[in-house]
């Protein structure tokens, strides 16, 4: 919706000109003069209108007592990892890198395979050798695109961890936060990170990638300081606006105070929360179809405005965290389940539904 | 000139003929996580960029860079860089303030005095005699950054803005504030807001609708004028309700349920 508008006005980037930088993966061109960086997961691309925008602050919001933010933070740093993208890894653990371990491996996209079937097909196809030249023209055009497209955003399979070679890598930085009292040198260690990758005006050439796990953890030496972990998120948010990158922070806001949670809401560009779904939920199942395979709830309570006044409005804020075939995550909107004809209330039990919609936080 | 007045400069406007003393408001934003007040501070900056008069806007950003800015005014129809050029726009990047926390809060104060001391430099070499520009707009993007810059104490950012408004009467200058009401709900932080609000003369406060996310409608907007005043030249207060949607080169103010 806001991509259409801002073509719409006679201030849209003209995207011809800068065409060329397009090409480097991992990076897309959004509106408003905005880049975006992929996170991982294609359905959530989607959803927030490309990704998340470079210089952009991301506050995702734990659910205590599911690891659902994990996914997120996982997909994301794979992303980054696929792209060569440098990462900074921040986690309240004593050995942050074991974390790496977990990370989810790109899966061959479908194109890829049925490219490889169109390989073997070839192979066989022997009376048509004549014509090879001709599809020899198109060839490295389609692969091209493809290429680009692929890039951008691959699928990650939950169940195949990701190889070795990629996050040894030097380009992956951990740090501890589990060591009392150190923001200081925390921050000192983001923007020397954050100084790899400076904005310039020659267009965007490497993009960076920070995940920061369970910020204000109550292992973390910092914890009491409230004042402390304010000003550091907000001046992380001030160093990554003048940089090409994107800072991801997870929090568990049920364990710091209201007040400092609403402000780390304010702060962030983009916020989300999971959730996870209970197993004996009858209601919920009644309601809702597909309720079996969902695993939790993704809700997007803001969407970034860089460079821009007009808000995003989803056309759902709420969405349900999938496993397609076990391995691919995807996000889908609820579905109202049909009403049971039986039982012919079907008018009295939608007006039910809305009028109970704003106690709930579903919204369809 | 004619000029069309948005319902919002309407509730806002409404008495500024009488008001005979000059002695210029404090007009106090407040939103919150689900709707955004950013909006009302572009359109007030449009408002005060875009007028015949040599309006002087002076911009204290800690939330966002110029860019951001520049972007959003120019599609609003105006050119930030040739406005600070022409001195009508001065912009103070308070980003990186930031003021450890040394013990006695010594210089978590001296941050916020340097950055009155600016201001007030700024408001003082405007209204000299010889430049004639009598209008001045002061705004703060936004309050509980200022309070994040001053390490939590509330104290030493009520005294910056006390310090601020001393400025509406002596210079007769315009204070607007943006500030996030959701955080001050709990109440052992409720002083800030509270005192923001007694200070100021107009509160707008803006909300998301009642009935959930909408694409044509983005939310509402009540506006209470402390100083407005009636017919007989009486003071009263006025509440002004009515539903807004952002655009890009603008926006819509409308009364809930006349749009079809």
């Amino acid at each position: 919706m806001a991509t259409a508008k801002s073509r719409a006005s006679s201030f849209s980037r003209n995207l011809t000109s800068t065409g060329a930088v397009s090409y480097i993966p991992g990076i897309k061109h959004g509106p408003n003069g905005t880049t975006f960086l992929s996170s991982g997961i294609p359905d959530l691309d989607k959803i927030l209108g490309g990704g998340f925008p470079l210089g952009s602050l991301v506050m995702i919001m734990e659910d205590a007592e599911a690891p659902h933010h994990l996914l997120l933070l996982r997909t994301f740093m794979s992303q980054g990892l696929v792209h060569e993208q440098p990462l900074l890894y921040a986690s309240p653990s004593r050995d942050p890198r074991t974390f790496l371990g977990t990370l989810p491996s790109p899966l061959l996209s479908k194109e890829e395979k049925t490219l490889k079937n169109e390989q073997e097909q070839e192979k066989g196809l022997r009376i048509a050798w004549q014509y090879k030249k001709y599809f020899g023209e198109n060839q490295p055009n389609l692969e091209n695109s493809r290429d680009t497209r692929r890039e951008y955003c691959s699928e990650f399979d939950l169940r195949k961890p990701m190889e070795r070679h990629l996050f040894s890598a030097k380009f992956v930085e951990c740090f501890s936060t589990l060591d009392s009292s150190n923001l200081p040198a925390f921050r000192d260690s983001c923007s020397r990170f954050l100084e790899k990758v400076p904005r310039t005006d020659g267009g965007v050439r490497c993009a960076g990638r920070i995940a920061i796990h369970s910020f204000c953890a109550p292992q973390c030496g910092y914890f009491n300081n409230e004042w402390d972990m304010v000003s550091f998120i907000g001046s992380l948010k001030n160093m990554v606006r003048s940089s090409n990158a994107v800072v991801v922070v997870t929090f568990p806001p049920s364990l710091i105070s209201p007040s400092l949670s609403k402000r780390w809401q304010h702060m962030a560009d983009t916020l989300l929360s999971v959730r996870a779904i209970p197993d004996e939920a009858k209601e919920m199942s009644k309601l809702l179809t597909g309720y079996q395979d969902m695993f939790g709830l993704l809700h997007v309570h803001k969407v970034a405005q860089i460079n821009t006044q007009v808000p995003v409005i989803l056309e759902a804020s709420t969405f349900s965290l999938k496993l397609q075939r076990r391995r691919y995550l995807v996000l889908e909107r609820l579905h109202q389940a049909p009403v049971d004809g039986s039982s012919g209330t079907s008018y009295n039990t939608s007006t039910s539904c809305s009028g109970s919609s704003k106690a709930s936080p579903f919204d369809f | 000139m004619e000029q069309y007045l948005s319902l919002l400069d309407q509730a806002i406007e409404e008495d500024k003929t009488r008001v005979s003393d000059g002695a210029g408001r404090v007009v106090l934003i407040q939103d919150c996580v689900e709707t955004s007040g950013a909006f009302l501070l572009h359109h007030l900056m449009k408002r005060a960029l875009s007028r015949e008069s040599s309006e002087t806007v002076i911009f204290v950003a800690f939330a966002q860079p110029f860019s951001h800015y520049d972007r959003i005014l120019k599609k609003l129809g105006c050119n930030l860089i040739t406005l600070s050029q022409n001195g009508r726009f001065i912009f103070f990047d308070m980003l990186k303030l930031d003021c450890p926390d040394e013990v006695g809060g010594g210089r978590t104060k001296s941050g916020l005095v340097d950055l009155f001391h600016k201001i007030h430099k700024a408001t003082e070499v405007i209204a000299s005699p010889e430049t004639k520009k009598s209008c001045i707009t002061i705004m703060i993007d936004d309050l509980s950054l200022v309070e994040v810059a001053a390490h939590g104490s509330s104290n030493y950012v009520l005294d910056f803005l006390h310090y601020c408004q001393t400025l509406t009467s002596e210079v007769g200058c315009t204070l607007i504030l943006l500030n996030h009401e959701d955080i001050y709900s709990s109440s052992e932080q409720l002083t800030l807001n509270l005192e923001v609000e007694y200070l100021a003369d107009i509160v707008i406060k803006a909300k998301p609708l009642a009935t959930g996310l909408a694409t044509d409608v983005h939310g509402q907007l009540t506006v209470l004028n402390k100083r407005s005043s009636n017919e007989h030249g009486k003071l009263k207060k006025r509440i002004h309700n009515f539903q807004f949607k952002v655009k890009e080169n603008g926006v819509e103010y409308f009364y809930s349920g006349s749009r079809t």
